[in-house]
C-alpha cells in the first residue's frame, strides 16, 4: 500500500496544504473561504483538492475524533510477533477491527525489539482495551508468538503532522 | 452531548466531498441546515470532542517520511529527555508508555534522509539509543468510532 514513488506536488499545492493542515474554514462555502485567501479561484481550489484526494495525498476531508473527549479514553499500543510468512495474511484482518484504529508491520529489531505488528486499541476502560487484545489474539492464533501492551501514561508532545512554510 | 452531535460526529468522520457547498449533503441528511450545522461542529471544536475538520494529509504521499522512534529513558532523567525530544519540530506525537522503552515517538520530514539525521542528534543531545522502526506497511482501515 504505498504511494506512488512521484507525486509532484507545486507550490500552490502546497500553499492550499499550509492554508488547510489546521482545518477547513467553517463557512457554506469553505473551498470559497481558502480561495480568497490565496487569491486562487474556487474552481482551482477545488480542482487541486480533488486531485489530491484522488491521489492520496489527502485521505479524506473529515472531522477527526478526539477519543479522550468521546468517552474512549483507554488505548493500549499492542505489539504483536507474528510468523513472517503470515503477517501480510493477518495483518489487514487486524486492522480491520472496529477498536483498532492504526495497524502497521514495522522492522523487528533484534535484540531489542522483537515484535513486528502494532495494533493502536482504543476502549472506553483499560479493561476494555485488555478484552479487545484479547480478541487479536484470538484471530492471530499460532500466527503470534509473543506480545505486550504498552499502555500510555501521558501526552508530552500532539502537534499533529505540519508540513513548515518555506 | 446530544442526538444531533452524535450523527455530527458520527457523519463527519466518513469526510465531506471536494464541492461548493460540500456541508450540504451532510445537513439534508441530518435534516438541519447548514449554518446549525456549521454551528455545531464550531462547538464540537471548542469544546475537544473533536480534534480538527479538514483535509486529513498523508504526509508520506506528499514525499514526507516518517519513523515511530523509541527510547528507555531512566525516570530521573525523563523530563528533560523529553524536552529534548519535543524541542525537534520534526517531532510531532510524543507519548509515555508503560514499558522499559518508555518514550515512544513519530519524527516526521519532508524529506526521507531528514528523519535519520533527526535521530542521530536525539541520539548525541540524549546519550541514549533510539529504537527505529518505520513503517514497512500500513493495514489501513480507519477508526470510526460510534458515540
Amino acid at each position: 500500500m504505498n504511494a506512488p514513488a512521484e507525486i509532484r506536488l507545486d507550490q500552490t499545492d502546497r500553499a492550499i496544504i499550509l492554508a488547510t493542515q489546521g482545518g477547513l474554514p467553517l463557512a457554506v462555502e469553505p473551498y470559497h473561504a481558502v480561495a480568497r485567501s490565496l487569491g486562487l479561484s474556487a474552481e482551482e481550489v477545488m480542482a487541486r483538492l480533488a486531485r489530491m484526494k484522488s491521489l492520496g495525498v489527502i485521505r479524506r476531508i473529515a472531522a477527526v475524533p478526539n477519543h479522550y473527549a468521546l468517552g474512549y479514553p483507554a488505548n493500549g499500543m499492542s505489539v504483536w510477533d507474528v510468523a513472517d510468512d503470515r503477517i501480510a495474511a493477518l495483518g489487514p484482518q487486524v486492522g480491520a477491527l472496529a477498536f483498532v484504529s492504526h495497524c502497521y508491520r514495522r522492522p523487528r529489531v533484534p535484540p531489542r525489539w522483537r515484535y513486528n505488528l502494532f495494533a493502536m486499541v482504543h476502549g472506553r476502560t483499560r479493561d476494555e482495551v485488555g478484552a479487545h487484545v484479547g480478541e487479536i489474539a484470538a484471530l492471530l492464533g499460532d500466527a503470534a508468538r509473543a506480545h505486550e501492551v504498552l499502555y500510555s501514561r501521558r501526552i508530552l508532545k500532539k502537534t499533529g503532522l505540519r508540513l513548515r512554510a518555506e | 452531548m446530544d442526538e444531533l452531535d452524535r450523527a455530527v460526529v458520527n457523519r463527519l468522520q466518513h469526510g465531506v466531498e471536494v464541492a461548493a457547498r460540500p456541508f450540504a449533503p451532510v445537513a439534508a441528511a441530518l435534516d438541519v441546515e447548514e449554518d446549525a450545522l456549521l454551528a455545531r461542529i464550531a462547538r464540537l471544536l471548542a469544546d475537544g470532542a473533536l480534534t480538527r475538520f479538514g483535509p486529513m494529509y498523508d504526509a508520506t504521499a506528499m514525499g514526507g517520511a516518517f519513523t515511530l522512534a523509541a527510547m528507555s529513558v531512566p525516570a530521573a532523567d525523563f523530563d528533560r529527555v523529553a524536552a529534548l525530544v519535543n524541542a525537534h519540530p520534526e517531532v510531532a506525537h510524543n507519548y509515555e508508555r508503560e514499558h522499559a522503552l518508555n518514550m515512544w515517538f513519530v519524527v516526521a520530514c519532508e524529506r526521507p534522509e531528514a528523519v535519520a539525521r533527526v535521530i542521530a542528534d536525539i541520539e548525541r543531545e540524549t546519550g541514549l539509543a533510539v529504537l527505529d522502526l518505520p513503517k514497512l506497511d500500513e493495514y489501513f482501515l480507519d477508526l470510526r468510532i460510534a458515540v
